[in-house]
């Protein structure tokens, strides 16, 4: 498999750590109602689509880019990468 | 035998010895070919039946003269004759027969046919279930076995290599050399990968002109141009096994297995190709028929027949008769007809179709019905009833475009009825493997010169390159088709359809008559198109004979598809040089050089060689050394290498607040030049690291982790950093390897660091209280960071120097402190030291212990959010209940202790409803004078003074230990502040 580093282009899928479900972007305010539910789901609970999914690849033995990939699960075609840190701004 | 006057014999003479006997061969021919010219007609027994068995085709589709290559711990099983490049001093043996190849013990199973069809295994060997593993498996390991290893290291060297291309072209028949000689022309990268060892593929096994001559003679002008281009890679020798997604492409080269002398060179290279398109011209393999006692040596796939005969010479037979369903049959009978042969007999399955060779004899729309000579063929039967006197009978099922590659990603092959084949599923265009030639369902030569032409020149056209003209071939005429008759209706006990696994028709019957009817069930049910060979020549015929059973055509029963690998790949070859020592890279401290003069005994800790402990003079036993080390060090000071502890420097004006959310517990309000311990737990509430942390900056810190968790750390900060808080300004990067770090402790630790650092006075007690740090410099103004932490409990320092210093610093420690006999310790003793204080280490904070467990909750601060803070709170973890961190002493001081031991109540048995704790960590504590324990216990700080049992079932051996503070030494802690 191929990732294409939004900074580096094509890397090889044997540099990445591989870390699932993208949601884990988004960590429950502690503050909140329920958090100790919220952080159960948080912690616990991923997507595991047949088809397009969005997840976190780790660049470890690259630049330590933290990478939110869409991939098809499927046809393992990726659709988009970006660095994890753009996304969160947006 | 051999044709005299064939090129080949004009090469040099080979000696090569077979099952222990020796032979003669020409450079240029393959193992299969030589064994051929000499006459050898079994190479082996079949897989089940342990039937005799001949060479059965010419490539790597062959599935019954599987070989054992090579002798001792070089030695190879399940390599293919066919594939097999011989060479001066090559040794092969058969596999698979108990005696010798031709008497074989095991070949009662052929008489017990009847009883073990499909599923026999399934149905036989139930029950009772314990026997399967003592009794049932090796049994039926040892009889079905495929080749055996040599159960010896292979010292050989392999090599793993990576290679880019813009086209790679597989195969290097007529198809593949067109695709590149047009590719190269665009300027791209080309890459050619063929598996035999020349170049031309099927044209080398015909006699077909191009251009109005030989087509050896094109082959080799286009070889020529290729390797006259700066932009063509050829490699022969070398099998692409797997296609990966992306464009990548996994290769076999076999560098040096054709080379009897074992040089320093590979012997194979696993290459992995990244490429942007991939062009496969693969071509076809023909498929067989199954018809009664189609197994027997000397019946052949027709076209290797014709193979052998036009490229090495090497005749079978010399009465043939040839058994056909399709226009390919004929020309073999041609060829061979040309060569002085003697033709018994043309048989094709169809009727009515006009006869393809007038001075040939013939029988239309016939069948053969029965086969005679068991360790040869002798004659065969028609459905007429007429008997002919053969020695090798030459079968053609039809070809099947060779298409495994276009699977490898589930691609699902589609149905072509007009030349009875299967075709990769929308030609591969989503994988961007793009068939030609015979891979694409083109098998007359003056078709696939034109379609080859069409297809690459519209791909260039599609990708916008710079377009080339075609190549203007003229060839000689083929003519093909083809018909399904592939399975037989009579004796189907004795038809075979797979060869190396021994399917019958029968099997088919059966596993169609059982409900095990869809291709995926009947594959494992018979095991049809299993092992070595993957059913390359027999799949189809499987599926024709469960189509008529289901009364419907192939295109409807379907097919399974193929997986990588295309052919076996030896595991050495996937491990390169990444065996033994070299598995993974050995990190070593910067005080090995050191370590090692002192005769340091080593212990991998991750991928860290870290010294021990150091044998001195007269010490037999590993406790000498380490309690000496403990006992010098308590008394006076001793020296350790550090260095392993992940180091990771922080830097931004956000740093504190970052901290405070990696850490449990506050580090912003933490002063310049000051250290803290603290404590991380993962995001379920678990504890999973802990170290120190020194602020040397307003804005700047420098982190430790432990050894293990290193890159672990530095993942989550990153996490942290990008996904979580990407707001903040902090940078962090890894210095564990820019850094040489060692510990000094004992009561003269400070004396000796005063003799070493610069300006002394920095570093009394009053200047450099406990928990100080700061920047300084020593002997004489090399850079150092010195912290005033203790994991010994002892007055106790670590000093930091970059690391090509740190050799001759552990020297200059070792030196100095000769006045106040300072010793070298290793990882035992520190073990032991930290054991005795009551810190934890890996054995506590073991990724199943939360804050809780370890008496550390009030370190979780309230006040701020942090990884695991919500989670921390859980119910569970805050039991009053809960197992919590103990020292444990045995109650008669003489007794030894083990780590791992159960903690029971007295009185109590040892199950696990009264199971109420365990001892983690055990060490013989000479400060003490007998063994200690930290262990986890329910309640523990309750309960000091408690006697309990500690069991270990393992060693049946139970020890009454009394519950203790975990501080065995100095609970106040008074020897670090002082």
């Amino acid at each position: 498999m191929l990732i294409d580093h939004p900074l580096l282009g094509p890397r090889d899928a044997s540099e990445f750590i591989y870390m699932g479900d993208a949601k884990l972007l988004n960590r429950p305010n502690w503050k909140s109602q329920n958090s100790k539910t919220k952080f159960l789901d948080y912690g616990y609970l991923r997507k595991n689509p047949a088809g397009v999914h969005k997840e976190l690849w780790y660049h470890e033995q690259g630049d330590r880019s933290w990478l939110l990939v869409t991939r098809n699960t499927v046809t393992h075609e990726i659709l988009k990468v970006e660095l994890a840190r753009d996304t969160k701004g947006k | 035998m051999r044709n005299s006057s064939h090129p080949i014999t004009n090469k040099q003479k080979l000696s090569f010895t077979f099952n222990g006997k020796k032979y003669f061969g020409y450079k240029g021919d393959t193992l299969a070919s030589a064994l051929i010219a000499n006459n050898v007609k079994i190479v082996g027994r079949s897989f089940k039946y342990h039937r005799p068995r001949g060479i059965f085709s010419a490539g790597s589709e062959e599935p019954n003269a599987l070989i054992e290559l090579g002798d001792g711990p070089y030695k190879e099983p399940n390599t293919r004759a066919t594939n097999i490049e011989l060479f001066d001093g090559l040794e092969g043996s058969s596999q698979n027969f108990l005696g010798s190849v031709n008497f074989d013990f095991m070949a009662i199973n052929d008489l017990l046919k009847n009883f073990i069809g499909a599923g026999f295994y399934y149905k036989t060997f139930m029950w009772p279930r314990r026997f399967w593993e003592k009794l049932y498996e090796p049994i039926i390991r040892r009889a079905a076995g495929l080749g055996k290893l040599s159960l010896q290291a292979d010292p050989s060297q392999y090599d793993k290599g990576y290679l880019h291309c813009d086209f790679l072209i597989i195969g290097s028949g007529i198809s593949g050399l067109m695709s590149a000689l047009l590719l190269a022309e665009t300027g791209g990268e080309v890459l050619i990968v063929e598996e035999d060892f020349v170049l031309g593929g099927r044209l080398n096994s015909e006699r077909l002109v191009i251009n109005g001559n030989q087509s050896s003679n094109w082959i080799r002008q286009a070889v020529k141009k290729l390797k006259s281009l700066k932009n063509v890679r050829i490699l022969n020798r070398t099998t692409v096994f797997a296609a990966f997604d992306h464009g990548i492409f996994a290769a076999i080269e076999k560098k040096t297995d054709h080379i009897l002398e074992k040089s320093s060179k590979p012997r194979q290279i696993n290459w992995k190709i990244y490429t942007k398109l991939c062009i496969l011209a693969s071509g076809a393999i023909e498929r067989s028929i199954a018809f009664p006692q189609n197994d027997r040596p000397g019946i052949m796939l027709a076209g290797s027949v014709r193979t052998y005969a036009n490229r090495f010479g090497a005749y079978y037979g010399q009465k043939i008769a040839i058994y056909t369903n399709n226009d390919d049959g004929w020309r073999t009978a041609d060829d061979l007809k040309n060569m002085g042969l003697e033709i018994k007999a043309v048989i094709d399955t169809r009727k009515g179709i006009e006869a393809l060779s007038s001075s040939i004899p013939y029988y239309l729309g016939q069948t053969i019905t029965k086969t005679y000579g068991r360790k040869g063929i002798k004659a065969i039967k028609l459905s007429s009833g007429s008997k002919l006197n053969v020695d090798c009978l030459a079968v053609s099922g039809g070809w099947s475009s060779n298409i495994h590659l276009t699977c490898h990603k589930r691609g699902k092959p589609v149905w072509d009825n007009n030349f009875k084949n299967f075709l990769s599923g929308g030609n591969g265009q989503k994988d961007k493997i793009i068939p030609v030639g015979a891979a694409r369902g083109i098998f007359e030569i003056q078709n696939i010169i034109s379609d080859t032409n069409r297809v690459i020149l519209s791909l260039i056209k599609k990708l916008s390159l710079s377009m080339p003209n075609r190549i203007t071939l003229t060839s000689s005429r083929e003519q093909y088709s083809c018909s399904l008759d592939l399975v037989s209706s009579s004796d189907p006990s004795n038809s075979f359809i797979d060869l190396q696994n021994d399917v019958t028709q029968k099997d088919i019957e059966l596993s169609f008559k059982e409900g095990f009817k869809s291709v995926e069930h009947l594959k494992r049910y018979s095991t049809l198109g299993m092992a070595t060979d993957q059913g390359k020549t027999s799949n189809i015929l499987g599926l024709a004979s469960m189509a008529k059973l289901k009364g419907t055509n192939i295109s409807e029963v379907g097919t399974t598809i193929f997986r990588p690998p295309y052919v076996p790949v030896a595991i050495s070859a996937f491990a390169g040089r990444s065996r033994g020592k070299d598995f993974r890279p050995t990190r070593l401290t910067p005080s090995h050089n050191v370590a090692s003069k002192r005769n340091a005994v080593f212990v991998e800790t991750g991928n860290w060689l870290r010294a021990q402990w150091f044998p001195e003079k007269g010490e037999k036993f590993w406790r000498q050394s380490v309690d000496r080390e403990v006992i010098q060090t308590r008394n006076s000071v001793g020296i350790c290498d550090v260095t392993t502890l992940g180091k990771i420097d922080i830097q931004g004006e956000d740093c504190s607040e970052f901290l405070n959310f990696v850490y449990t517990n506050a580090f912003a309000k933490l002063p310049i030049n000051r250290v803290r311990y603290g404590l991380m737990l993962r995001e379920d509430g678990v504890a999973y690291d802990d170290g120190t942390t020194a602020r040397l900056g307003e804005n700047h810190f420098i982190m430790t982790t432990t050894t293990a968790n290193a890159p672990l750390v530095l993942r989550n900060l990153e996490f942290v950093r990008q996904c979580l808080l990407p707001n903040l300004d902090v940078h962090l990067i890894s210095t564990t390897d820019s850094w040489a770090q060692y510990s000094v402790a004992g009561p003269n630790s400070r004396r000796l660091l005063q003799k070493i650092v610069d300006k002394p006075k920095d570093i009394t007690n009053e200047n450099f209280p406990f928990m100080a740090c700061r920047e300084l410099t020593i002997c004489g103004g090399i850079m150092a960071r010195l912290f005033r932490i203790s994991f010994s409990g002892e007055l106790a320092y670590e000093i930091a120097v970059p690391t090509q210093y740190g050799n001759a610093l552990f020297d200059a420690l070792l030196s100095e402190g000769q006045e106040f006999n300072a010793v070298p310790y290793g990882t035992e003793a520190l073990g032991v030291m930290r054991i005795e204080k009551g810190h934890v280490a890996g054995n506590e904070i073991n990724g199943q212990t939360t804050a809780q467990n370890l008496g550390l909750s009030r370190m979780i601060s309230k006040k701020a959010d942090s990884i695991g803070n919500i989670l921390s709170e859980r119910e569970g973890f805050n039991r009053s209940d809960i197992a919590t961190l103990s020292g444990f002493k045995p109650v008669q001081r003489n007794q030894k202790l083990e780590a791992g031991s159960h903690l029971i109540s007295a009185g109590k048995k040892p199950t696990m409803e009264n199971d109420e704790g365990w001892l983690s960590s055990v060490a013989f504590s000479p400060t003490l004078g007998h063994y200690i324990a930290l262990g986890f216990i329910k309640r523990g700080e309750k309960r000091i003074g408690e006697k309990v049992c500690a069991v270990n079932l393992l060693q049946n051996k139970t020890t009454e230990v009394e519950i203790v503070s975990p501080h065995f030494i100095d609970p106040e802690g008074d020897k670090q502040r002082g």
